[in-house]
């Protein structure tokens, strides 16, 4: 433990008397770990934000959604989810609690005195908000009595309310939705972009006022989402669902023609895509940290001939072979894992900033994993191209060594 | 506390086989002062390399303490140069990087001493050759006679049986020369072997024996009139 201090101390003293050249040396590893960095935090970054938005759903959420494939689409034979899919959940699934459906009405647009613009029209039920976990920030969301009332109300995501150039305070103005009135009673928090694209261009009508838009067709563009009571029974409720929503369509003998899933499930699947970018990326960017590291060789390989006698004189002071291997090696690790930090900083400041430039990116974010795994990584780099300069440096002859001009 | 025993050294200089020891026998007991001297490819380094284990013999036997060297491997070598020789070059050879405390406390780092216990025995050490201050200057802040006191102080820090001088004082001027014979001197006095290789005769006066190598052979082993 002693030696090992000692040769600790020895490495950070001879790499202290060449500043200039210990860092040009690591250069190559500094620029290494700051591309990694760099890259990881935005690509961490953007992932952190969309698993936030995702996760709001909640993971006691499941949706019922109709599985269609190009098959499906060629030949005419659409797989929809009916409104007897709604009733099964809501009457023959125990253990489901709120269930909000979404059905999607067929508008050439909506209205404002002379403006007009296209937009998602979703027909559902009061249980919408408890279900998406989605309030309104202004008025009140559709109750039960709107849908039994069939009465003609409206709830706007908040850009359709800059859309449609809206007074501010838009609750008691009429819009029009293909041919019909609907007046503005609230107006639904704002939830941002994803992808690009704005998650808070839509208006909830009432359920069964949908329905009658849609001229009551049997099986519309629907999904349904509930919330389970028991979030630990997630799995046995969504089972109980599969089999409750098949028996419900005799002639169906396979089970693709719908899909039941947890919101966390997509979560779960964007984590895969992402982790797998992050390591391609960290893979690719990773080349160039052994670049650098063959640049730590080479100096080495410089710095062992330059110290020729010293190494002499320490061998004849009594030092091992170990000793000095030892010595170099932390030498060279020590080289590479302070070019590793010093670019993790780098690109940590690079990510941040890169992030901050574009507008409406989401921050960078670097995950301690990350940060650990280049640190460890550098490090290991200046081990291994550490190893042939300082085995060759362990390896002279005490006597050539000594008298080495 | 060393005997050598037919001992020889050969190389290989291309194709031709040189010897650079052929037969050497030699004694040398505790608390002697020894000289060795000869011209240059008299052998006389390779026997000195012998000595302070840096090399192992072609063939003979040499016992250091009762031990014998021949027999080792590259750590064992390195641990008898640790514990029981110390080198004074004629270059000094001290760490450029290191300052002067350091430098003397080095050996010890081999033998797992802590840092504080090195640092104490590197100042007592600094003490015996007449070095109390300047102990945190750099070698290139020393003159060559301080130089070579810290290098023989850094020789003497682990208690060495031997005290192995290579040419001590072929880089230094007459009078500092002189003050680390004296130094030798001292040190001989107190105890300590001293074996100084050596080609200027006014050095090898300084000892009590002179052994004269030629051509890998010892020519000439006697013990030197006392200097009056």
């Amino acid at each position: 433990m002693q030696a090992f201090l000692e040769a600790f101390r020895a490495a950070l003293v001879s790499l202290l008397a060449n500043r200039l050249r210990s860092v040009l040396t690591t250069l190559g590893i500094v620029i290494g770990t700051a591309s990694v960095i760099a890259v990881v935090s935005l690509v961490q970054g953007f992932s952190e934000s969309i698993k936030q938005q995702l996760s709001e759903l909640g993971g006691s959420t499941l949706t019922l959604e109709a599985v269609n494939t190009n098959e499906n689409f060629r030949s005419g034979k659409i797989n929809t989810i009916g409104f007897d899919d709604l009733e099964t959940l809501r009457y023959r699934v125990p253990g489901v609690g709120a269930v909000a459906p979404i059905m999607l009405v067929n508008t050439p647009g909506i209205s404002y005195r002379d403006r007009t613009v296209s937009t998602e029209v979703r027909a559902s039920t009061a249980d919408y908000a408890a279900v998406y976990g989605r309030f309104p920030i202004k008025g009140r969301f559709i109750a039960s009595a709107d849908d039994q009332g069939r009465r003609r109300v409206a709830v706007l995501g908040s850009k359709l309310v800059d859309d449609l150039n809206l007074p501010k305070d838009p609750l008691g103005e009429y819009i029009r939705i293909g041919s019909e009135w609907f007046r503005v009673i609230g107006v639904m928090e704002k939830q941002g972009d994803l992808f690009g694209f704005s998650l808070d261009n839509y208006v909830v009508i009432p359920f069964d006022v949908g329905r009658a838009l849609n001229g009551n067709r049997l099986r519309p563009f629907m999904q349904v989402s509930f919330t389970i009571d028991d979030v630990d029974q997630v799995d046995t409720i969504r089972d109980r669902a599969v089999r409750a929503v098949k028996a419900s369509r005799p002639g169906t003998a396979d089970d693709d023609t719908f899909k039941i899933q947890a919101a966390d499930s997509v979560v779960k699947q964007f984590d895969e895509i992402t982790r797998t970018t992050t390591a391609v990326v960290g893979g690719v960017v990773g080349i160039s940290l052994l670049v650098g590291g063959i640049g730590i060789m080479n100096i080495m390989l410089v710095s062992v001939t330059e110290r020729t006698r010293e190494i002499g004189v320490l061998k004849a002071l009594g030092a091992t072979r170990r000793d000095i291997l030892v010595q170099f090696l932390l030498e060279a690790a020590l080289l590479a894992l302070l070019g590793g930090l010093i670019g993790i900083a780098i690109g940590w400041g690079t990510g941040a900033l890169i992030a901050s430039l574009i507008p409406g990116f989401p921050p960078a974010a670097v995950p301690v994993w990350v940060i650990l795994g280049a640190a460890g990584f550098s490090a290991l780099v200046g081990v291994v191209f550490g190893i042939m300069p300082a085995s060759k440096a362990a390896g002279l002859d005490p006597i050539e060594a000594l008298r080495y001009e | 506390m060393i005997v050598m025993r037919a001992i020889s050294k050969r190389y290989l200089m291309g194709d031709q086989e040189v010897r650079a020891l052929d037969g050497v026998d030699i004694d040398i007991g505790r608390n002697e002062y020894v000289a060795l001297i000869g011209a240059s490819g008299s052998g006389k380094s390779t026997l000195m390399n012998l000595l302070g284990c840096l090399d192992t013999p072609t063939s003979g036997s040499y016992l250091l303490n009762g031990r014998d060297t021949a027999t080792l491997d590259d750590t064992e070598l390195a641990r008898v140069r640790n514990r029981e020789i110390g080198f004074v070059f004629q270059s000094f050879h001290l760490l450029p990087r290191m300052n002067v405390l350091d430098n003397v406390a080095q050996p010890l780092v081999y033998r797992g001493v802590s840092r504080a216990e090195r640092l104490r025995r590197a100042r007592e050490s600094l003490d015996r050759v007449g070095l109390g201050n300047r102990l945190d200057h750099r070698p290139n802040q020393l003159s060559g006679g301080q130089r070579q006191r810290v290098a023989v102080a850094r020789a003497l820090v682990g208690e060495p049986s031997i005290l192995l001088a290579d040419e001590p004082t072929g880089n230094l001027d007459t009078r500092t020369s002189s003050e680390i014979m004296a130094l030798f001197d001292a040190l001989h006095r107190q105890g300590q072997t001293v074996i100084v290789v050596t080609h200027e005769a006014d050095i090898a006066a300084h000892c009590k024996r002179t052994v004269r190598l030629s051509d890998g052979h010892i020519v000439e082993d006697r013990v030197n009139p006392e200097r009056g």
